[in-house]
């Protein structure tokens, strides 16, 4: 078919290209998700596999229902996800703080550097057993666990995002007749928000790992103590089911962080 | 004219373990209020440490840099200073970066905002307020930093190479607008370059620096016949050739030394 202006039908197809390549990949996607269902649940139905060890899915969607009518369902995600969020909200305030007085003092950031260095290669879920002696088994074991696995890291790299910032930047503000502080604020922060951003993102995945260690080992409540309990009396329903939320939850504080991203990005990038 | 600012046997050096390199070597020199003076000299021979020292981001090893009689570091925040890039904030509009020395000055009064708001206008950059700095052209975002250089009515202007990371062609037409706004605003300028045909052009007196450490070699004050060119019209005076052949010739009378 043919338009007027030759431009016009190339950008055309240019575009029917690109949607139909995102509908492909879309509906490979869903394609796979179902088929993946749908081979699970016949293999069990058929006795191909120990639908006891393997469950099903139409045993754990029963699952889930069953937990959300008795209210452990929500019980056990709102616990879990409390701790994450809170771990992660500390996570957060304590790196960018500590940062902040590491970038302000040269001095004392060469001294904690090693200390810095090894308490982030240590494998933080040896030290769980640790906390439960020293802080007992409640939520702030769990919170603290949670924080052991992304604080060191996340403290390391906002420390290397600040110090990434444009000498010339702040050499700016000092023209300006502007203090240190006036750097941190103007130049620092901004500068590297998105960088910031991005180390959230990682770290949110973080302390979700953390706060599933603390509850493997010390709670009565959460995912990570349904987890255990269910493998314990070999409920392998709610052991997948847990799974599942745990998924769910993962990705969905994983998609929060990238949509705040992607907006602090469309604000900075240049107007094409 | 009053002396604004004089340098007196000024001298720097940088150090560091492998050893100590001197930078600037007994500088003495004064600047008279309202002039336009160049300093021009082979890249690396430390002119952008002398701006660093007038404008009192460093003290100086020995010697002294007075302004209006006072230390230069009394004057801090009252001295203009612009470097080579622009450096204008994507994450603020281009109000918010030319409004940030008043900012961080907490000069934000409304006779210092209707002086910026007026320097946008005159200079064209006013519909372009809310844009962002990545939405300008080259010359644009130049001249939004010389007003944010100017919004905090400095009484003297410290041009870092402020036209070198542009194209040739842009160079000309902003070092053109920017020398016509320093005059305008008949501010007191000091302008490092490393291209001979640029201080020429903009300044009304050159002073020439030896390779490092840095010492002055000659100082020249610039007239031309007609007072009133623009720098573009100055690059076609009879006279722009003869300063550019002195210079040249003593810039290379100092290459031959270190040669020999």
């Amino acid at each position: 078919m043919k338009t007027e202006t030759g431009t016009d039908t190339l950008q055309e197809v240019f575009v029917r290209n690109h949607r139909r390549h995102h509908r492909l990949v879309a509906l490979c996607r869903f394609f796979c998700f179902f088929s993946f269902l749908a081979v699970w649940e016949l293999c069990a139905d058929l006795d191909l596999i120990n639908s006891f060890i393997f469950s099903s899915p139409s045993r754990i969607a029963q699952t889930i229902l069953l937990m959300g009518r008795d209210g452990s369902l929500l019980l056990h995600t709102g616990v879990t996800l409390m701790e994450i969020l809170i771990s992660f909200a500390l996570v957060a305030a304590v790196s960018l703080i500590t940062a902040t007085f590491l970038w302000y003092s040269r001095t004392l950031s060469e001294i904690l550097e090693p200390w810095l260095v090894i308490l982030n290669s240590l494998p933080k879920s040896a030290l769980a057993p640790l906390l439960i002696v020293w802080l007992g088994s409640g939520m702030r074991t769990i919170v603290v666990a949670g924080m052991s696995v992304a604080l060191f890291g996340s403290i390391i790299s906002v420390y290397t995002a600040f110090r990434e910032t444009d000498d010339e930047k702040i050499r700016l503000i000092r023209t300006l007749g502007g203090n240190q502080i006036q750097v941190l604020r103007c130049v620092v922060f901004p500068e590297s928000l998105p960088a910031v951003i991005s180390i959230l993102k990682v770290n949110i995945g973080l302390c979700l790992v953390g706060v599933i260690i603390g509850e493997f080992l010390s709670a009565r409540r959460g995912l990570g103590y349904l987890i255990i309990y269910a493998s314990q009396v070999f409920k392998l329903n709610y052991l997948i089911a847990a799974l599942i939320i745990l998924c769910v939850i993962a990705f969905g504080l994983y998609q929060i962080i990238a949509k705040l991203e992607h907006k602090v990005r469309k604000n900075r990038q240049a107007q094409p | 004219m009053d002396t604004l600012l004089e340098a007196r046997h000024v001298s720097y050096s940088y150090h560091s373990l492998s050893g100590e390199t001197p930078a600037l070597s007994d500088i003495s020199f004064s600047v008279e209020e309202g002039s336009f003076l160049a300093l021009v000299g082979p890249s690396g021979c430390g002119k952008s440490t002398l701006l660093s020292l007038l404008a009192a981001l460093m003290e100086p090893e020995s010697g002294t840099i007075t302004i209006q009689g006072r230390p230069a570091s009394e004057y801090r925040g009252k001295i203009g200073y612009m470097l080579q890039k622009d450096h204008l904030f994507e994450w603020r509009t281009i109000w918010k970066n030319v409004t940030l020395g008043l900012e961080i000055q907490k000069r934000m009064t409304r006779e210092n905002l209707a002086r910026t708001e007026q320097m946008m206008r005159d200079y064209g950059l006013w519909e372009f307020r809310d844009a962002r700095p990545s939405e300008l052209s080259g010359g644009m975002r130049q001249r939004a930093a010389l007003i944010r250089t100017l919004a905090p009515d400095p009484g003297l202007l410290l041009l870092d190479e402020p036209f070198s990371a542009l194209d040739y062609q842009t160079r000309l037409n902003v070092c053109d607008d920017v020398c016509q706004i320093i005059k305008k605003e008949r501010k007191t300028a000091i302008l490092v370059t490393h291209d001979l045909s640029e201080a020429i052009s903009a300044a009304d007196r050159v002073l020439v620096l030896g390779r490092r450490p840095a010492r002055i070699r000659l100082d020249l004050p610039l007239s031309f016949a007609d007072s009133s060119l623009t720098p573009m019209e100055r690059r076609q005076a009879p006279e722009f050739r003869e300063y550019f052949n002195l210079i040249w010739k003593e810039l290379n009378a100092d290459e031959d030394r270190d040669r020999n």
